[in-house]
């Protein structure tokens, strides 16, 4: 299918290159798919991931919204009961809160609450991730708002494959699917495996194999932990890097899984710690691993402040290589 | 009709000193985001100027201001000096919030500067409830709120219009349409394009105003006065207006040509007023060249103070979340 609609798989690719060859395979699978959100089309996409679709699919399936979050992504949700498999993209995660009610009141809520009648087969994409000093009002991370609620499917993506993979597997979900997308890894290129074809949607994955501790995480999560564990296997610490993927519903057996080689764990995200996603998975952890544990749990977290604006205090109040490193050594002492 | 010859030579120089100050501190934004200095978004006002100029000479010191994240003109023309604001962009501790906020979050308690709001259109009833508590207070100072084109699609742009007339408080709204939300043209967003019909069809008093030109807007405001001041009535005032830079300075403004970009600048606000005001003699040459090098030398100050500020330290993160500290 890939070569009929001439698609070449390139040698490296980026995440941003690779989320948009996603979106056009996928435009050109299903032809009830189409994408909206606001400047999609003419600006090509805030971020540039869906630059130069408007051209290739024009103005039906790349459709540009006005500001108006709640309406377009109600309006999504419309289309999806009426058989359409509209893709939204919202901005950034800080403009989610605008749809929030459409979100959780309709397209999680729609299919139990009429007793399995109606469905809600929508993916909703947007812009995630901090560090680039914007500020409290565009500096959240709501993952964790997004993982407790019943209803959705919530994918992280980090890393190219995820980013290549993970929207063609949303797309054949028939229930609402929210991805994750972060714009630090936009950027970062890699090669993607030519024999690769598609990801699950239900698991987790362990980004690097290790031996004495877990570090559990998701997004812009995977690459700090990644650099964190070479840190330590310089002083002989061999740490695995478990990155959650599905942030709903979790994966606990790989989760467990690891934990019972390593007996210890470190999750790391940069969301507030209170009710984040590392309270649920220390809580599992917990609930089923406590006799195999050699230490507690610990969470690196993100510091709970409305996010500042100046580099210095915004890197104290998300986690940072250097926690992570000392967390780790925290739990091995 | 614009009673343009009741202006006397000092305000004239005033006015155009507040636009001039606002158009090169911009410039001297721009320059120091290219250096580093300033991070995250920084949308410019360049091309506004009028509209800031024109609303803020009408409002008194008690009056409430509030505006979206490109706020820098709407900031200095209320008076926060250029060095506070420069220092708040830079994230220093002497910056108007600390350097908490930077460039889409200014606020001044002390002039009744409510922000510097980044989430479009989200300040609106804000607004709304400030008015509402000038009414049931009984207190004669006025809210206006400045926004964009693009937040008038917003949810919340409708509902604070209504509850704004349904409650009938003090509250003058300040579209600024220059055209685009980012990268979508007013006609991709709005099936009405007149901006000023959806005020009315909320039972808002609503008039158009040629953003470009400083005395209009005067003109426009002695009428809001009497609107929202006098007869404590909400207000939608719609300027149209064009923003000559990019939307912030993440833009490769695909979506707009040069040309038209040309042709609005023919039409620069700080020019029409120049050539008005030399014209008809309220300024000599002499006075615009003293204007610049008075504003050359404010903004060259606010630069340094900035860059000479302090880092508020680490410990202090957790500052400032709650009442209590
Ligand atoms: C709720 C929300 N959605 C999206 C954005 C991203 N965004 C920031 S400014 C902007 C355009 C706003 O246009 P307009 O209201 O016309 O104001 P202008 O920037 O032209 O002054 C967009 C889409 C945001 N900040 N908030
Ligand atoms: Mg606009």
């Amino acid at each position: 299918m890939q070569q009929s609609n001439g698609m070449q798989q390139e040698p490296t690719i980026s995440y941003r290159k690779a989320l948009r060859q996603a979106l056009r395979e996928v435009l050109y699978a299903d032809d009830r798919a189409f994408l909206m959100g606001e400047d999609v089309g003419r600006y090509g996409g805030a971020f540039a991931v869906s630059k130069g679709l408007l051209d290739e699919f024009g103005p039906e399936r790349i459709m540009d919204t006005p500001l108006s979050e709640s309406g377009f992504v109600g309006a999504g949700i419309g289309a999806a009961m009426a058989g359409m498999r509209p893709i939204v993209e919202i901005m950034t995660i800080n403009f989610s809160l605008l749809a929030m009610d459409q979100i959780v009141n309709n397209a999680a809520t729609l299919r139990h609450m009429s007793g399995g009648q109606v469905g809600v087969p929508i993916v909703i994409r947007m812009g995630c991730g901090i560090g680039r000093q914007l500020a409290a009002q565009h500096s959240h991370s709501w993952e964790p708002l997004f993982a407790h609620i019943a209803g959705l499917t919530v994918l992280s993506v980090g890393t190219l494959e995820d980013a290549r993979w993970m929207l063609p597997a949303a797309m054949r979900s028939d229930d609402p699917v929210v991805i994750l997308e972060y714009t630090s890894l936009l950027n970062s290129e890699g090669i993607l495996d030519g024999n690769v074809g598609s990801v699950d949607i239900r698991t987790a994955c362990v980004r690097r194999h290790g031996s004495d501790v877990t570090l559990i995480t998701y997004g812009t999560g995977v690459p700090k932990c990644l650099a964190a564990a070479e840190r330590l296997a310089e002083s002989g610490i061999d740490a695995e890097v478990l990155d959650l993927r599905v942030l709903r519903p979790l994966d606990e057996q790989s989760i467990l899984a690891s934990v019972l080689r390593t007996h210890r764990a470190v999750v790391v995200e940069d969301a507030w710690r209170t009710l984040g996603v590392g309270a649920e998975v220390s809580a599992r952890i917990m609930e089923h691993a406590f006799r195999d544990l050699a230490s507690p749990v610990l969470r690196v977290a993100g510091v709970e402040v409305p996010i500042p604006y100046p580099k210095h205090l915004e890197d104290a109040a998300v986690p940072q290589v250097e926690g992570i490193i000392e967390a780790v050594r925290k739990v091995m002492s | 009709m614009v009673d343009r010859f009741i202006m006397d030579a000092a305000t004239a120089k005033g006015l155009l000193h507040q636009m001039l100050r606002i158009r090169r501190f911009e410039d001297a934004s721009a320059e120091q985001y290219s250096r580093g200095n300033i991070r995250g978004f920084l949308h410019l006002y360049s091309g506004e100027e009028a509209i800031a100029a024109g609303v803020m000479q009408a409002l008194r010191h008690d009056d409430i201001i509030l505006s979206s994240y490109r706020e820098h003109g709407h900031a200095l023309a209320r008076g926060i000096a250029p060095s506070v604001i420069m220092a708040e962009m830079f994230g220093m501790a002497d910056g108007c919030c600390r350097g908490r906020g930077g460039s889409m979050h200014l606020f001044d308690v002390a002039t009744n500067f409510y922000g510097g709001t980044a989430i479009v259109a989200s300040h609106l009833p804000m607004a709304v409830g400030m008015a509402l508590a000038i009414r049931k207070r009984d207190e004669h100072r006025i809210v206006c709120c400045f926004f964009g084109d693009g937040a008038a699609a917003e949810g919340t742009f409708a509902e604070s219009l209504n509850l704004a007339a349904l409650w009938s408080v003090p509250v003058l709204f300040v579209c600024e349409n220059n055209q685009y939300a980012m990268g979508t043209a007013l006609q991709y967003s709005h099936a009405e394009k007149d901006i000023a019909q959806k005020g009315r069809a909320y039972g808002i008093e609503s008039v158009h105003v040629d953003g470009m030109d400083l005395l209009a807007v005067i003109d426009a405001m002695r009428h809001a006065e009497a609107v929202v001041r006098t007869a404590r009535k909400p207000m939608l005032l719609v300027c149209n207006t064009y923003r000559f830079r990019a939307h912030s300075m993440f833009d490769a403004e695909l979506y707009r040509s040069k040309d038209e970009v040309v042709q609005w600048k023919r039409r620069d606000p700080i020019d029409v007023f120049t050539t008005w005001a030399t014209g008809c003699g309220l300024l000599t040459e002499d006075a615009v060249a003293q204007i610049e090098t008075t504003v050359a030398n404010e903004i060259t100050e606010a630069v340094t103070m900035a860059s000479q500020g302090d880092l508020e330290p680490v410990e202090d993160l957790e500052r400032h979340i709650y009442a209590t500290e």
